[in-house]
């Protein structure tokens, strides 16, 4: 076990400086690190949010307010669906629940009615590789006329995923325009999104931008009403109410069809108004969108329209003079900041849903400089502490196991940085335990030697056996911590992960320095020194 | 005094073994002590598993005023709010519970509080919202990852060893769990996600423990087939003993440096696993090896039976031809 071949020592070596060799790139600057040869290890350790400061949001989808919307855009699309050529009396439109029912009238329509609605359910596209196709809506129809529209619940999963898709390049759009930081934006289980911001101490702004469905319309007014009014008549057919932005006790109602969608918008800047020197938004209308809208604008000369985002109206303009050249202004008692983000929100589009946070955690870029501080602290005096201690307790061969635990150290952070893994508190935490199981095998073998030297084995051979014996042992210790480390890491997010992360790759170094570059370090004494006895 | 020290000194020979009248009894009171404290008292759920927001201010210019902070922050009218300073009398630490309202009533407390102490005098340090669903998801996960440790290491120890030994392993460990978790009940310090991930490396470390003197006694079993088991299990347990105290002892020194110097932010999980390692340690020489007395370890009918079998069957066959 003593006598390693040629190429073993090598390759012991090599493991061991490119591990040191990894470590270097941590403490150059990055323009440093740019003229680095390309053949040296060059990637840096990723800081966690909580050593760096940032924000972790974990966005989800509103999964019943989409419902909701969906549901009522169906009931409208089921009136005018009924409604054309020939026409098929119906009673009791409406959403009840996850549902949209309706009862037919003349029971002889019910097929035509039946293949006319069946057109409705709107098949969603599963996919090259699937099968058949997915329904978003379950169709059910009655021999008593009852019609009934219900959510699918496969519907549901297929466009939470479309959703999550779409929200992710919207929001990317959204934040790229804010041109601070670079956040991180991904999926994360079924319906959500997190977004990682580095560096990030207030997240209100980026919350202010993702939290916006920012769904713009435009509508032509019919009336304008108080709020009171509103509560005590229900609204007429294809008319739909929007609050006023600014004063809640006026209540708009519109043309439920838009004239347009945020779709229709190329553009939008912010501006200041040339007379009254407040904020506005600039838009420009795409080709098709400036057709359409000269068209109303022509019609509607005289007449307001609702300028409605997230179903809120933010102003209600006249109509002067048709509008042709397809580009025009919104006004609405903007702050430069306001401003600025709904221009971001229009140009990015809008979210297919609405998003809600469901977890936040923020952490200020002083505490995280504080916990960095604390790890680096905690790490060197751990490494003293367990130095000092091996060496009372094994004296020569325990500032062996020294050497090894220093290369441990240094192979850990080696292989984290190439990995590009991140590092958390917890993280570091990892590092410092692992210290502590790092001389673990180094106790196990000298335990052995101890014995078998005792047991009147020679030197040589109490030091060989020593390392024998101890090596299945050392194993399942190993894989026992290694199991915990598995769990941990399906348990944790963020900075929990960290710690597995850097549990797991510490059971696999230590394995390697302290039982062969233990290993080495004493083959090589035993050669030089001869030593008559095992200094234990 | 000889150098290099010994910790445990050379031929140390306890009778383990005999200590079962008292062992016993201690480790029965102190589980049915993290027992009752768990369902009296109960762990002091921090906001990862029962949702809520959790704020940690500090302040610029010198220490907080407490009285005026709980003043501000109850004028805002979330309901049960804890302030508490945490590390220096600057920093502290504002826990709102879940306001009712889904989802988006949690982030206006967050509103609400950032308006309140805004304007310079406060920095804030971290800010964490856990919401209603999350809550319940992270409980959910936490625990099944629990019982994936349980589980993954019940299989680890029935394939590299006999049943008989995943058993005990696992008693052992469920053990520390259980009094780890007491621990938390006894301390009320915040039981969190942090919290699981100490008990669940106690689990790890306890197991690596056990393991070591498992594989001892495993050795000695077939290397004295005559000597009787509580001699085997108390042989083991006094040749493991310096690895086991030595061990730790790196360990809990580690620990202690984290405890002392890793800051705040990791004080309670490291002071759970100071007292996680502690209890590892004593149940991995009290309660792992002596426990298999209980099983027939030295009888393993069905593998030797098996053997000898097919050492029959092959002695045969070659007889027959």
């Amino acid at each position: 076990m003593l006598y390693f071949p040629r190429w073993q020592v090598f390759g012991i070596l090599a493991v061991v400086l490119i591990g040191f060799l990894s470590v270097v790139p941590n403490f150059l600057s990055k323009s440093t690190l740019a003229s680095w040869p390309s053949f040296l290890p060059r990637s840096q350790i990723v800081l966690g949010l909580d050593l760096q400061g940032g924000a972790y949001l974990l966005y989800e989808v509103d999964r019943n307010e989409y419902i909701q919307k969906r549901l009522r855009d169906l009931t409208a699309d089921v009136r005018r669906t009924l409604l054309d050529n020939p026409r098929i009396g119906y009673t009791g439109l409406g959403v009840q629940g996850q549902t949209v029912q309706l009862r037919i009238r003349d029971l002889s329509q019910l097929a035509d009615a039946k293949s006319r609605l069946d057109k409705l359910r709107n098949p969603l596209n599963a996919g090259l590789l699937s099968a058949g196709s997915v329904y978003e809506f379950d169709l059910t129809v009655g021999d008593d006329g009852l019609v009934r529209f219900s959510y699918s619940a496969a519907g549901l999963t297929q466009r939470l995923k479309q959703i999550v898709q779409q929200s992710i390049q919207v929001i990317d759009r959204r934040i790229n325009d804010l041109g601070t930081t670079e956040p991180s934006i991904q999926q994360s289980g079924d319906g959500r999104i997190l977004v990682e911001a580095p560096g990030l101490g207030d997240p209100q702004r980026l919350k202010d931008l993702i939290g916006q469905t920012a769904q713009l319309e435009f509508h032509m007014v019919d009336d304008e009403i108080s709020a009171d009014q509103a509560k005590q008549t229900p609204p007429k057919p294809g008319i739909t109410r929007f609050p006023d932005q600014t004063n809640a006790n006026v209540i708009y109602e519109v043309d439920e069809g838009a004239l347009m969608t945020g779709e229709d918008l190329a553009d939008a800047q912010t501006a200041f108004d040339q007379q009254t020197n407040e904020p506005v938004v600039n838009f420009r209308l795409t080709g098709g969108g400036a057709q359409k809208f000269g068209q109303v604008t022509t019609k509607n000369v005289g007449r307001p329209f609702a300028i409605v985002l997230d179903n809120v109206v933010i102003s209600a303009p006249v109509i002067r003079q048709p509008i042709l050249g397809g580009s025009g202004q919104i006004s609405g008692n903007f702050t430069v900041e306001s401003a600025n983000n709904l221009a971001i929100l229009l140009r990015a589009g809008s979210l297919p849903a609405k998003l809600t946070i469901v977890e936040e955690r923020t952490v200020g870029a002083s505490l995280g400089a504080d916990s960095i501080r604390a790890g680096i602290a905690a790490s060197i005096v751990a490494t003293v502490f367990i130095a000092v201690f091996m060496i009372v307790c094994y004296g020569l061969l325990g500032a062996f196991a020294d050497l090894a635990l220093i290369a441990n150290n240094f192979l850990m952070i080696g292989i984290l940085s190439a990995l590009g893994a991140t590092l958390t508190l917890p993280g570091i935490a990892g590092i410092v335990l692992t210290m502590g199981m790092a001389v673990d095998a180094n106790v196990l073998i000298y335990e052995r030697m101890r014995e078998e030297a005792h047991a009147g084995r020679s030197t040589i051979a109490a030091l060989d056996t020593g390392f024998r014996r101890a090596f299945a042992t050392i194993i399942d210790a190993h894989l026992t911590a290694l199991i915990a480390a598995i769990a941990l890491f399906e348990l944790g997010s963020g900075p929990i992960r960290g710690f597995a992360v850097t549990l797991a790759i510490g059971i696999i170094s230590t394995l390697f320095t302290a039982y062969l570059v233990t290993r080495l370090i004493v083959s090589g004494w035993v050669r030089w020194a001869r030593p008559k006895v095992v200094p234990l | 005094m000889k150098f290099p020290i010994r910790i445990v000194p050379d031929g140390t020979n306890l009778p383990f073994m005999k200590w079962a009248k008292v062992r016993t009894p201690i480790s029965l009171v102190l589980i049915l002590l993290s027992f009752v404290l768990f369902f009296t008292v109960g762990v002091n759920e921090g906001i990862d598993f029962k949702g809520g927001t959790s704020v940690e201010v500090h302040s610029v210019n010198g220490p907080a005023d407490m009285a005026k902070l709980r003043a501000t922050v109850d004028g805002l009218g979330l309901g049960d709010v804890q302030i508490q300073n945490i590390g220096t009398e600057n920093d502290v630490l504002i826990r709102v519970a879940t306001q009712p309202g889904g989802e988006e009533a949690q982030q206006a407390v967050v509103s609400k509080v950032r308006a309140a102490l805004g304007g310079g005098a406060y920095e804030f340090r971290s800010v964490d919202v856990v919401g209603p669903r999350v809550s319940g998801e992270l409980a959910r996960t936490g625990t099944l990852a629990v019982l994936f440790t349980i589980a993954g290491i019940m299989i680890y120890i029935w394939f590299r060893f006999e049943w008989q030994f995943g058993i005990a392993a696992v008693a052992t460990l469920v053990h520390d769990a259980i009094l780890t978790v007491g621990f938390f009940a006894l301390t009320q310090i915040d039981f969190n996600l942090t919290s699981l991930a100490a008990i669940l490396t106690i689990i790890g470390y306890s197991l690596n423990d056990t393991v070591v003197i498992f594989d001892r006694i495993r050795e000695i079993l077939r290397r004295y087939k005559q000597m009787p088991v509580v001699d085997v299990i108390d042989l083991a347990t006094n040749q493991s003993l310096a690895r086991t105290i030595m061990t730790s002892l790196t360990l809990e020194l580690a620990l202690l440096a984290l405890f002392f110097f890793g800051g705040p932010v990791v004080r309670s999980f490291t002071a759970a696993m100071i007292w996680g390692i502690f209890v590892a340690t004593a149940s991995s020489i009290f309660i792992g090896g002596p426990i298999l007395i209980y099983f027939n370890i030295r009888a393993r009918p069905e593998k030797d039976n098996k053997l000898a079998k097919s050492d029959a069957d092959k002695a045969g066959t070659t007889a027959g031809a």
